[in-house]
């Protein structure tokens, strides 16, 4: 049988059962809202926006797997191409661009201009230091650690602090080869 | 309506929402987890229908007001209209969804009336998918009260997927 190509993000995105983004947006937002009414630390609903993105992510790398048919990616840097042209293209209709290498191909940035969850969100004076997008930071640490990559997910650029786009720095810090779960006994 | 994001994105959002408040926060307190994501609904549901009925005219009354949360802003939200309204005159409205998308890949319980139910698992599942629900009945009470009609909004699950909301 003929191994199936690789789906083009856009093709995948024409595909899958769409909803408006308002409501993901709106949702996404008061989420956010009720966490620091809850948790009152700006500190303490980063984490919780990380973490919730983290249990996200690892369920959601199945969805990807399964729909974008994308095979093994030979290294790091084929991991986030494709992050950036499939994966963000199939859930968010948007896509980012992967910049800033560093010398030996283990961290790099992800650009995004375009941002749903960001529509029509203003920090207040209140929240200095809230990372309103933390959740993707979350899901992409998720995903990549079921496909055995550790990796640390950080915020270089923030719109809604000024600057003039969103750049997420993915480092990858360990490449965890799978195990089988049966040892041999020879 | 403009821009679109795949469903999967507000299913694995909601879903997170509903356990990290039922598990992480609220561990053992189902009420006040269940108040928050209501709470939670009850923006969005505001701030939504303040959206929805910018161009529009006022509603004559809370019959027209009830039809448009039936109509047309089921329609934006889960491209389908309420399937079946029915009211007592006096003040209640049934509003009934027969395949209600959030609630499309829940499995069905077998017996949901069965409250004397010794079987605490099956308790839990009914538990989680009734916390699932506080965040749409949450969205309808802030769309209403929005368009300027206070309620008070419930569900009812007993033939999933489909989901009245009283």
């Amino acid at each position: 049988m003929a191994p199936v190509a690789p789906r083009s993000g856009d093709a995948i995105f024409a595909n899958v059962e769409r909803v408006n983004a308002e409501l993901f947006t709106l949702t996404y937002g008061a989420i956010v809202r009720q966490l620091l009414t809850d948790l009152e630390e700006v500190e303490e609903v980063n984490k919780q926006l990380d973490e919730m993105g983290y249990n996200i992510g690892v369920r959601l790398i199945d969805e990807f797997l399964a729909k974008s048919n994308v095979s093994r990616c030979v290294d790091f840097k084929e991991t986030a191409e494709v992050i950036a042209k499939v994966g963000f293209k199939m859930f968010l209709g948007i896509t980012a661009t992967v910049t800033n290498w560093d010398a030996d191909g283990t961290s790099c940035s992800l650009v995004l201009e375009d941002n749903p969850l960001v529509d029509f969100v203003e920090l207040p004076d209140t929240c200095q230091g809230l990372y309103y997008c933390n959740i993707l930071s979350g899901v992409i640490r998720g995903g990549l650690e079921m496909v055995s990559m550790k990796t640390e997910v950080t915020w270089l650029r923030d719109m809604l602090r000024g600057d003039d786009a969103y750049e997420l720095q993915v480092k990858l810090l360990k490449q965890v080869p799978e195990e089988y779960p049966y040892k041999d006994d020879e | 309506m403009g821009r679109e994001v795949a469903e999967s994105c507000i299913d694995s959002l909601l879903t997170e929402m509903v356990s990290s408040y039922c598990n992480h926060f609220y561990a053992n307190k189902p009420e006040l987890a269940a108040r928050r994501i209501e709470a939670i609904g009850y923006q969005v549901g505001h701030q939504l229908s303040e959206r929805y009925t910018m161009e529009r005219p006022r509603f004559s009354d809370h019959l027209e007001a009830i039809k448009f949360i039936c109509k047309d802003f089921w329609s934006e939200l889960f491209k389908k209209q309420i399937d079946n309204l029915k009211t007592n005159h006096r003040g209640t409205f049934v509003l009934q969804d027969n395949r209600f998308r959030w609630l499309s890949r829940m499995s069905p319980e077998p017996s949901l009336e069965n409250v004397d139910s010794q079987d605490p698992s099956e308790n839990k599942a009914a538990q989680a998918t009734s916390m699932h629900l506080y965040f749409p009945c949450g969205i309808i009470r802030g769309a209403l009260s929005n368009l300027g009609i206070p309620c008070a909004v419930s569900a009812d699950i007993s033939n999933l997927p489909a989901c009245e909301y009283i």
